[in-house]
């Protein structure tokens, strides 16, 4: 059960968006930038930041959700798997790998990045702003996997769920539906 | 010298550069942090709301945010530097409230991680008559800080060493709050 009232048919952090809409407003317009604007890393590698970033704070709700957007994205499932267990196994570009290790510290802390890391991903071609918009995207999952679980927001057990919100997340972006809510209730 | 190129880097510490280096992102920062910290429309004053980032930010190891949030709950509790001290290295025993300690307690488990939250703490801030709202809010704001602070030393950000240069921005921050930051509006040659 949620630590605080939250809307029934909202779990995970649907819920807490709508609960808080001030505060959900520039949380939704950065998450919109930096995972759907214009950027040279596509939409599907910036999930995988979002994927790598949840997973290592094992939240489940935002592994999943992500997971399930990058996988639409990426039109695989087999590169999130294994960039959880192991990224240099995975089947991406040199540069990936070193932004998701990059990721991969700054979930434990800022000052876990090392020049070394920083280096890695500037010798495989990522640009200034390919590593800023890495430890920022880091950055912002380490605020959701907190808020989400932090205020024990539901989990859905359903694999559906993921299904349906990865979609929603691929289609529609972070930006509140122009509609709402509402037309979740009984579903 | 941060990781990436950043523009005016020796004039604009911390997070300073790096709004400078992304308009765009700094943009909704800047508004969270406004409706986080400094609109009024909320049972905890700002000051209490910026002792929450300072706390978390020290348990970060983030010096930068730690003494541009401790200026700024300095500026709003016209503290001489005592409180906010007492807070950064031992909260239970500063000279807050109850219902700030048993929020601190919550912000402390959240910057650990958002599953080291347990119910008996919400229980114990509930019982020192704290709200929904201001649970959620402490929550929020201690998250907020993860990333800030993440943010500021995963890009490598040189810090001001001397606690005296962050006063003049706490006091900037009670006046004007942080909606229409502009950092290289703040450069003075």
């Amino acid at each position: 059960m949620p630590h605080i009232p939250l809307p029934e048919h909202l779990p995970g952090i649907t819920g807490l968006l709508e609960y808080s809409q001030d505060t959900a407003q520039p949380i939704r317009e950065l998450t919109q930038f930096l995972l759907r604007g214009e950027n040279t890393l596509s939409a599907g590698e910036r999930e995988l930041i979002a994927t790598i970033v949840s997973h290592n704070n094992e939240c489940k709700f935002c592994t999943s959700a992500h997971t399930a957007a990058a996988d639409l994205l990426l039109g695989e499932s087999k590169t999130c798997k294994i960039i959880k267990q192991d990224i240099d196994k995975a089947e991406i570009s040199e540069k990936m790998k070193a932004l998701l290790k990059i990721a991969k510290m700054v979930q434990k802390s800022g000052k876990s990045v090392t020049k070394e890391a920083i280096e890695l991903a500037k010798n495989n071609g990522a640009t200034d702003l390919e590593i800023h918009d890495t430890v920022l995207i880091a950055g912002l999952f380490c605020l959701y996997n907190r808020y989400v679980d932090g205020l024990a927001s539901v989990t859905p057990a359903d694999p559906g769920f993921y299904e349906y919100l990865g979609e929603r997340i691929v289609n529609h972006g972070y930006n509140r539906l122009p509609q709402g809510y509402d037309h979740l209730k009984n579903k | 010298m941060a990781y990436i190129t950043l523009p005016e880097e020796d004039l604009l510490p911390g997070i300073r550069g790096l709004m400078a280096f992304s308009p765009e992102t700094s943009k909704p920062l800047n508004a969270l942090a406004q409706v986080l910290l400094h609109d009024t429309d909320n049972t905890l004053s700002p000051g209490e709301r910026e002792m929450i980032a300072t706390f978390v930010s020290s348990e970060n190891d983030c010096m930068f945010c730690k003494s541009v949030h401790g200026a700024a709950t300095r500026c709003y509790l016209e503290d001489d530097g005592t409180i906010v001290n007492q807070v950064m290295y031992n909260f239970q025993e500063a000279a807050i409230s109850d219902k700030m300690k048993a929020l601190l307690s919550i912000a402390q488990s959240v910057q650990k991680g958002g599953k080291h939250v347990k119910t008996g703490q919400i229980e114990k801030a509930r019982e020192e008559g704290a709200t929904d709202k201001e649970i959620h809010d402490t929550v929020l704001i201690a998250a907020a800080f993860c990333m800030f602070n993440r943010y500021v030393d995963g890009l490598g950000t040189w810090a001001p060493d001397n606690p005296a240069a962050y006063l003049p921005r706490g006091i900037k921050i009670k006046e004007e709050g942080y909606a229409n930051y502009d950092p290289m509006k703040t450069i003075v040659r």
